[in-house]
């Protein structure tokens, strides 16, 4: 295994390639501080897709023209440039989806509601996205199911005892997210996932906060399905990627049906298409699949365990200088290994809703809200939390700005 | 400056610290209470009618949320005093803007609008057009 590069990035360049960090709102430059929701998009990956769209545009799959066949190439490579990404055996376990939502939902549909019922158990985490919750919610009501769970400790970290005693041998499932959007924790998830194994269950991960800033190997994490989306990771919206062990995606029926994914069909009947093709009817979204890889090929350039470092890095900053303030509650673990990059935090006697809006005064982009976590915000006792969030191309110096820019809402709200 | 920092003019400020009307009723005419699920914000308007069972003789709001949606209830409080509930069905969400006084940006309109729909709702309520338990303002 070759050493893991740790060289700090070079910022001001890779800046660059992001024209619209550059632009200013009332005189003020933006501070981009919401990437846990979407990244920005850098030039190259905007230039494939337009590229994309000017030179090699056609529908994919049994076209006869060059154009469809260059188009079909692009679709079909865009595939084994994310398997080889995250480690899997090959395209027939990459599934593009819209976003991780909709890796969610095919695997609940797909499988949950054919394989669960009364008395079989889901297995999900107190800190999980609305994404996996509610489709989880949903599924169980449908079939009898139940859920439980994992409970989130007081540093904001799984209860692992308390995972053992729920994964027994009426779990069918697992569902856990790598990282949390609210707390930035990291999960322990191949542990999670051996624990599902022991008691022959599977294991489906978000790795939506993940996969975009530190390296993933679903094969090393065992993991049977893992979904994450593009646009959080450099990437185009539209496009996310659902992984899923071939033997699991081939016994699974089909989600959604239509054109492409059928091998033969009668009046009476279809059969269905090979692997990934079969989840992916109709029409699909080429010029953003051609995006991910390019997206793909720009952050293995810089490296991922640069990128992780860089972010650690910068959440440990801002983790110590939002504490320093005295007047700020943060939530989740202290920064390390454990966290990835965001803060989601709380000044004294404003409420998240205010700060946010006062930060915008500033051109200071941060998200403030539930984060798609309702129940964990019920269990943390806040309404609302703001949210930081970094990529590769922030700075210290961003940080910084929005540790002052707190004094004003002190100073409004005193 | 932008939206965001009209929208902290010193009345709202006022009127956010030092709310009017907060609190609760002896005997309101009609109680609603209404949330704003995704903010957290939540409100619980009492209203108080004269002999006439049309006219507003007292408002109490409280809860609790940012300080768009509670400065809004306050000033709504000590608005609606004397209003008819005909006249308080017909406000709508430019007459809160007004109110405030201030630019409200796009997010936060429902936080600006919550106390009014719930006053609004437990009119109805009151006057048997509605049935809801609760009032809920989503984006």
């Amino acid at each position: 295994m070759s050493q893991r590069n740790l060289e700090p990035l070079d910022v001001a360049s890779i800046r660059e390639e992001f024209p619209i960090l550059q632009r200013e709102f009332d005189g003020q430059q933006v501070v981009y501080l919401d990437n846990a929701a979407t990244t920005q998009t850098p030039d190259p990956v905007v230039d494939a897709m337009s590229d994309y769209y000017r030179e090699s545009n056609a529908n994919i799959h049994r076209g006869i023209h060059h154009l469809s066949q260059e188009a079909s190439r692009l679709y079909e490579e865009a595939h084994d440039r994310v398997a080889e990404f995250i480690g899997a055996d090959g395209r027939e376990e990459v599934i593009f989806t819209k976003n991780t939502t909709e890796g969610e939902n095919l695997v609940a549909y797909a499988w949950g509601l054919n394989e669960l019922g009364p008395g079989d158990r889901v297995v999900l985490t107190e800190m999980e996205h609305h994404a996996s919750l509610v489709t989880w919610q949903q599924i169980a009501k449908q079939t009898g199911a139940d859920i439980e769970y994992i409970r989130v400790d007081a540093d904001g970290r799984l209860d692992m005892d308390h995972a053992r005693d729920l994964i027994d041998d009426d779990t069918a499932i697992v569902s856990a997210v790598h990282v949390s959007n609210t707390l930035g924790t990291v999960n322990p998830v191949s542990e999670l996932t051996d624990l599902a194994h022991e008691h022959d269950a599977l294991s489906f991960i978000d790795g939506a906060q993940a996969v975009p800033n530190r390296p993933v190997d679903v094969a090393a994490i065992d993991a049977d399905f893992y979904a994450f989306s593009g646009h959080k990771m450099a990437g185009p919206t539209g496009i996310g990627v659902l992984y899923g062990k071939q033997d699991l995606l081939e016994e699974m029926e089909p989600y959604l049906y239509g054109g492409g994914m059928i091998r033969k069909v009668t009046f009476e009947d279809s059969t269905w298409g090979d692997l990934p093709w079969k989840f992916e009817p109709g029409t699909p979204q080429i010029a953003e699949a051609v995006g991910l890889d390019a997206a793909i090929d720009w952050l293995e350039e810089i490296g991922m365990d640069r990128i992780e470092s860089h972010e650690q890095e910068l959440a440990r900053y801002a983790y110590e200088q939002l504490a320093a303030e005295g007047d700020v509650e943060i939530y989740g673990p202290e920064p390390g290994p454990e966290r990835g990059g965001l803060v989601s935090f709380n000044l004294e006697g404003v409420h998240a809703h205010d700060l946010t809006s006062i930060l915008n005064d500033h051109t200071i982009a941060v998200r403030a809200g539930d984060h798609c976590t309702q129940p964990l915000h019920d269990k943390l006792g806040v309404a609302a939390s703001t949210r930081a969030s970094f990529y590769v191309y922030n700075t210290r110096e961003e940080i910084d700005k929005l540790v002052a820019a707190l004094d004003d809402a002190r100073q409004l709200f005193a | 400056m932008g939206l965001g920092s009209d929208m902290y003019r010193q009345q709202i400020l006022d009127h956010y610290k030092n709310p009017r009307n907060y609190g609760q009723l002896e005997d309101p005419t009609f109680t609603h209470i209404g949330e704003n699920p995704m903010c957290g914000d939540e409100i619980r308007m009492d209203v108080e009618l004269e002999n006439d069972e049309e006219t507003i003789e007292r408002v109490a709001f409280s809860g609790d949320g940012c300080a768009i949606s509670q400065a809004a209830a306050s000033m709504l409080s000590t608005e609606l005093r004397g209003k008819t509930l005909e006249e308080l069905q017909a406000m709508d969400r430019d007459d809160i803007i007004d109110m405030l006084g201030v630019d409200i940006s796009p997010m936060r309109v429902k936080c600006a609008v919550l106390a009014e729909k719930v006053a609004q709702d437990g009119a109805a309520i009151y006057q048997g057009d509605l049935d809801v338990e609760k009032t809920t303002t989503e984006d």
